[in-house]
């Protein structure tokens, strides 16, 4: 920020005559006002990092979690959850998380996933 | 291994055993226990339960050796690089009090963009893994049982790995961790975005698990050019962080914040430094403080530093801490070493002991300077949250350069830092989550749609994949090493001869490295007094010699300096001569004997010696003297000439005398020894007289090669003593009755 000196005197003018509790509940209000928009951005977006997560406690390895990641990023299958693209051929193809982790590690069933999630559309 | 006992040493190859199959005991973090105790004539009111295994202060001696532990957890900081040494040293600091055991994270790992696996050794730090993690857990597991207290381990949950992490510590029964995507921003220059949106998944997974979250706002503190001035922004960097926190769903009583006071002497520091720890506490008293010691204007004295962190103690007894935190006096100038992790925890529960119930006899003035200064704080952090929120928000505020400027609010040098919102690492890689999202998994943040499956599992999403790790620890999959030319049984092969061998070595951190410390005096200018100290190490065949503390005592007087280098012998634990234990009687039979044998004492502190503590101690029936055994004693009191020993034995015929020595300057112990028997053979009665010395400086050979029957040292028993006077008793008469 630019810089600027002390004007604390001029700008407290409204805070004067708070007694410390309607000053204080001021600063926590405020505070809630500052996290509205930061909460809601974060309940609808997720990352790598918070895939990954999901994978580990599906119980998959440190190793496995991120190149199953990788390639559902490359193929932007993250916005429907990596856990998702797991479930989905765990319930639709009758077969164990772990082969579903592995099918998808090696790309075999990437082109399922694009079109059961209509990412071709 | 689970009823490991305080004369075996931690068997660590035998903690790395069956590492793959180890579960955690529990999870979640543990507060101490507080109420008042009453430990001997002594009733400590801000206190909880003592251990069952502990090391005492030094001047505990003196008292029992009790050992009041206060109401706050205290944490140690411990983090060499190789965590196999780590444990050995968590193990000392739990003895000493710890209860919160803080692993520090290798240089660098907040930029890896996933988890580490194996062992490798770390640099300033440790490459927090699953399999370290789970090593020193288990570890603690049977530490905390070993001294009767619950101990909370703690790591960090920050960088770009973050959910991964909370995972991993969730799994591996990590109790708490530092998280604040602040720190993320500000120090790790990681995208601002990301850092939030992590975030919030880190903080609901760390609320299921009930870890204790501690925020990163003391870096701003350590990081401002004039701390003091950072005050009305750690106000506001703590309530982002908590209020988000909480938000997501942590417990406000598992939401911390970690309060450094800000200043320092020889600034005015409780000046300072007290009314911002009051405004803290006040506008945030739904959270818990983990008071933190200062470290931004620590240099190499380490008496310096033990000062500053204990006007630091004074704050937290004059406000409130919740979790005490310490910081070895050494961090100045290396990566802690295990001696001043000790000394550090030492420091805390003898400030904390010592200030108990302090605000029963003092108040802090409800006007005046503290009041007003308190406020004024205060009103600065509301002008800055008004501010953030007029420019747009956290993030434009971040943008603009806001925070840790180095004016003090609302002043502005324009010195801040900042971030552009879309840059930094991670920059870009935030996903909207589609309507379909879903994570079928416990503890998940956020949009989820299980209903979309099944409506029965929308509270609880892992039940479509019939439970996740966090309710079925056995899906957890370990990976071991993943680098065989670096991990801990490369290095505990190459230190093997220091853990299980005849062999020992000095060290400062890892097993046998060698390390010493020399203190010097030189009566030369500073710039001499280095050169000198540097040759000095050469000439006592260390090797990489380095000063690591100077002190100007008078620019040409004189200057003091410490060096470290590297011992490189080893020493053998077989060829030690051993100083002898002396064999003690049952205090039955002493007690008989002495019944059927009287036996008096004449006793006293020699020579100019004002010292009686210790007499007293082998003295008084009370301390557990001889006098518990039946022995009658003469006290002649302090400064007893030599002479008067003789004398005062012959006159009240006593048998034997107990002479007092703690002035050891220039051997003048032992000069007063000879002089004692040269008296007592003049006076003719040295055949009849038991001669014992005793004193902190006192060894019992140099005492007999003195003409003294016995010396005893620092901490004798009266029991050693009366042992001995038997025995010596026994043999003179089966003499004198040949």
């Amino acid at each position: 920020m630019k810089e600027r000196i002390d004007n604390f005197e001029t700008r407290r003018t409204h805070l004067k005559n708070m007694s410390d509790k309607e000053l204080r509940n001021y600063f926590l209000k405020l505070s809630e006002d500052m996290m509205e928009p930061l909460l809601e951005m974060a309940y609808t977006h997720t990352s790598k990092s918070i895939e990954r997560s999901v994978l580990l406690r599906m119980g998959f390895s440190s190793i496995d979690t991120k190149a199953i990641v990788d390639i559902l990023n490359e193929n932007d299958l993250l916005k429907k959850g990596a856990g998702n693209c797991i479930y989905a051929l765990f319930k639709n193809k009758d077969i164990s998380i772990e082969k579903a982790g592995e099918l998808i590690r090696n790309g075999d069933e990437i082109n399922y996933l694009l079109e059961y999630f209509k990412i071709y559309e | 291994m689970n009823n490991i006992k305080p004369n075996d040493k931690l068997d660590i190859r035998e903690i790395l055993k069956d590492i793959e199959n180890y579960h955690p005991k529990r999870r979640g973090w543990i507060w101490r226990e507080v109420s008042p105790q009453k430990i001997g004539e002594f009733t400590y009111e801000q206190a909880s339960p003592g251990l069952k295994n502990f090391v005492a202060l030094p001047s505990a001696r003196g008292l029992k050796n009790i050992d009041p532990q206060p109401d706050a957890v205290i944490t140690t900081e411990i983090a060499s690089g190789r965590f196999e040494d780590d444990i050995r040293r968590m193990r000392m600091a739990a003895y000493h009090g710890a209860d919160h055991i803080m692993v520090i994270r290798t240089a660098g790992q907040s930029h890896i963009d996933g988890l580490l696996e194996g062992t490798p050794q770390g640099i300033g730090g440790i490459p927090i893994t699953r399999k370290q993690l789970r090593a020193q857990r288990k570890a603690l597991d049977i530490i905390e049982e070993e001294v009767g207290r619950p101990i909370n381990y703690h790591s960090y949950v920050s960088g770009v790995a973050g959910p991964e992490i909370a995972v991993l510590f969730t799994e591996e029964g990590v109790n708490g961790a530092h998280q604040d995507p602040q720190y993320n921003i500000l120090y790790r220059n990681i995208n601002a975005i990301r850092s939030f949106v992590d975030a919030a998944e880190s903080k609901k997974i760390m609320a299921y698990a009930e870890m204790a979250q501690i925020d990163g706002a003391h870096n701003a503190n350590a990081t401002a050019r004039d701390a003091w001035k950072v005050m009305p922004e750690l106000l506001v960097q703590h309530i982002i962080n908590s209020k988000f926190s909480e938000k997501v769903g942590i417990k406000k009583e598992n939401i911390c914040l970690s309060t450094v006071p800000p200043a320092a002497s020889p600034t005015p520091d409780i000046k300072l430094n007290l009314p911002y720890a009051v405004a803290l506490r006040e506008f945030l008293s739904d959270y818990k403080m983990r008071a933190q010691m200062n470290t931004k204007y620590m240099d190499s004295s380490t008496r310096e530093a033990t000062v500053t962190h204990v006007l630091n103690l004074l704050i937290s007894r004059l406000t409130s801490a919740d979790i005490q935190s310490t910081i070895t006096p050494d961090e100045g100038r290396n990566v802690p070493w295990h001696i001043y992790n000790i000394e550090a925890l030492d420091t805390a529960k003898q400030a904390m002991v010592g200030m108990d119930d302090l605000l029963s006899m003092v108040n802090l003035r409800d006007e005046g300077y503290l009041q007003d200064k308190k406020r004024e704080i205060q009103e600065r952090s509301v002008l800055m949250m008004e501010e953030i929120i007029e420019m747009g928000g956290y993030f434009k505020a971040v943008e603009a350069g806001m925070f840790v400027d180095s004016g003090e609010y609302p002043a502005r040098n324009g010195d801040g830092i900042s971030r552009d919102i879309n840059g930094g690492v991670g920059a870009g890689t935030v996903i909207k989550r589609d309507d379909d999202y879903m994570a079928p998994v416990t503890a998940h943040y956020g949009y989820n749609n299980v209903s979309q499956y099944n409506k029965e599992f929308v509270d609880d999403p892992s039940k479509l994949i019939g439970g996740c790790t966090f309710e079925k620890p056995n899906m957890i999959k370990f990976i071991d090493e993943l680098d065989d030319t670096d991990n801990v049984y490369l290095r505990m092969d190459k230190s093997e001869k220091y853990r299980s061998g005849n062999m020992l070595k000095p060290e400062v951190e890892w097993l046998g490295d060698g390390t010493v410390v020399v203190d010097l005096f030189f009566s030369a200018n500073e710039r001499i007094a280095e050169a000198a100290a540097l040759e000095t190490g050469n000439k006592m065949n260390l090797t990489d010699v380095e000063v690591i503390h100077k002190e100007v005592l008078h620019p040409s007087e004189g200057t003091r300096i410490q060096i470290k280098g590297t011992f490189n012998f080893d020493i053998e634990i077989d060829k030690l001569v051993l100083p002898e234990i002396i064999a003690v009687h049952s205090e039955d039979e002493i007690i008989e004997y002495v019944k059927k044998h009287p036996i008096k004492v004449v006793a006293g502190t020699a020579g100019n010696d004002e010292h009686s503590v210790g007499i007293r101690e082998v003295l008084d029936i009370k301390h557990g003297g001889v006098e518990k055994y039946g022995i009658k004693y003469e006290y002649l009191g302090t400064s007893v000439p030599i002479e008067k020993f003789v004398d005062a034995a012959i006159e009240t015929k006593s048998n034997v005398i107990m002479m007092s020595t703690i002035i050891s300057h220039d051997g003048i112990h032992y000069k007063s020894m000879k002089k004692l028997h040269n008296y007592a053979v003049e006076k003719g009665v040295r055949d009849k007289l038991i001669l014992i010395a005793g004193g902190t400086q006192v060894t019992p050979e140099i005492a007999r090669k003195n003409h003294m029957d016995q010396g005893f040292g620092r901490g004798t028993k009266g029991l050693q003593i009366a042992s001995f006077i038997l025995d010596k008793f026994n043999t003179m008469n089966e003499t004198n009755e040949d």
